[in-house]
Parts: C-alpha cells; structure tokens; sequence
C-alpha cells in the first residue's frame, strides 16, 4: 500500500487551480468532470509520478467549519517540502502571497506558514541547514 | 480565568496583576518568543514553545496563559482577516521602575 492522494478543501476549484499552479509552481495531473466539479489533481514538476493534491469542493458544511476553526488558530492543513525556505519564502511574497508565519527554525526544521487564498493555511518546511 | 488570583477590578475590568502574570515560566516563554517576533498565531507560538522552550502545553492551556498576558496588558491582539495575531506590549513594565526606581549607574 501506498499514500497516492491527499487533499485540500478548497471553496473555488478554478481559483484554487490558478494559485497552486501559476503562483505556487504545481501543475495539473488530472482534471475529470465529476457532476457539479471535477477530479482535479496537481504533481510537483519535481515528482510527476509522486503522491497527487487533490483539489477538493468544500461545499459540505463540516469542511467549511473544520477550516474555519483551524485559520482561526493560525493551524495549517497540510505540509508542502522546499529545498530553500528562504527563497521560497522571498518568491511568494513577490507574488502577493500572504504569510501568518514568516521563515523561523523549529527544531530541526525551518517552517513558515501562508493562505492559499483559498481558505487554508500551508506550511512550508525545509531542513535546517546551517 | 478565575483561577488565576490578584486581580484588581479597574474602571469595572478585572486586571491580572503584572506580577502575576510574569510568575510563571510559560507565560515568560510566550513573551520571550513574542520579544523575538512580535505579532504570531496561536500555532506559531505553541510551536516556538515546543520546539525551543520544551514545553508541550494544549493549547487550551497556552490560550489561557495569553489571556492572563492580556488582562495584564503585557499582550494584545489583532484580527486580520480571519486570522489572530499577538502582540506583546512590554509598556505595563514600566510600572516596576516607577514603584522601584533603578538606580543611574555611575559613569
């Protein structure tokens, strides 16, 4: 058994698609039409055979409230790798993207946290590498 | 937050003593993390605390000990969007020297 697919509650697919591929670099896998949405997954151009985000509606009313409670606390839904978190950190911001959490270590990581425009919040981590 | 004795009612809001709220090692980490980056999440501080202090608090618990910092006026907070950020405000501080003057150093 393998993990092929996790996910992401989004309120707006289309919106959704533009940011994770044209601000944050990811790009479509799949994108099937499923009665009212679709199927839409995204691979890293570094991993295209790797672990699929699906893109997922929001419309049930517990995942509109699972993601309100956890902005509320600053919490992030899911963890995305970069090799240079400051870089990362520094190519967003250019971009518009707005972080609850600049770069900061964390143990043996570095992490920093940033809304998906979305509804969510994602942390990026990189190992520490000083 | 009734748990948390000496307060004094002001102008009809119960303050937390600043001694009070400085009395306790969690609540000083959450100021020297606030010291070291102003304006944070719940989840960033709770991170710092774990990661840096060795504390492993809820969060519940953290929350409670922020809401002590604020009643003393040692935190703020400020919503923006849908996010809350805090702030710490090291003015309130002030009042210790003013009771106990420090003495100029000889120069």
């Amino acid at each position: 058994m393998r993990i092929g697919v996790t996910s992401v509650f989004v309120d707006d697919q289309a919106k959704a698609e533009a940011f994770y591929t044209d601000v944050l670099g990811f790009q479509v896998k799949d994108k099937v039409p499923v009665g009212e949405y679709d199927w839409l997954t995204l691979v890293s151009p570094a991993d295209v055979d790797g672990i699929q985000l699906l893109l997922e509606p929001d419309q049930h009313p517990a995942a509109k409230a699972y993601k309100t409670a956890l902005s509320a606390e600053g919490i992030p839904v899911i963890v995305f790798t970069v090799d240079d978190l400051d870089a990362e950190y520094r190519r967003l911001l250019d971009r518009g993207v707005f972080f609850t959490q600049a770069p900061a270590p964390m143990g043996p990581v570095s992490t920093a946290v940033f809304d998906d425009t979305c509804g969510n919040l994602i942390q990026l981590m990189a190992p520490v590498t000083e | 937050m009734l748990a948390y004795g000496s307060g004094r009612v002001n102008g009809g809001r119960r303050v937390t003593d600043i001694f009070t709220a400085l009395a306790d090692s969690t609540r000083r980490a959450l100021l020297d993390e606030l010291a070291d980056r102003d304006g944070q999440t719940l989840f960033e501080l709770c991170a710092r605390l774990v990661s840096k202090h060795d504390i492993s608090s809820s969060r519940q618990a953290i929350t409670q000990h922020l809401g002590v910092l604020e009643e003393a006026g040692l935190v703020h907070t400020r919503r923006q969007g849908r996010y809350k950020f805090h702030h710490a405000d090291f003015t309130p501080l002030r009042a210790v020297s003013v009771r106990w003057p420090i003495p100029q150093e000889d120069t």
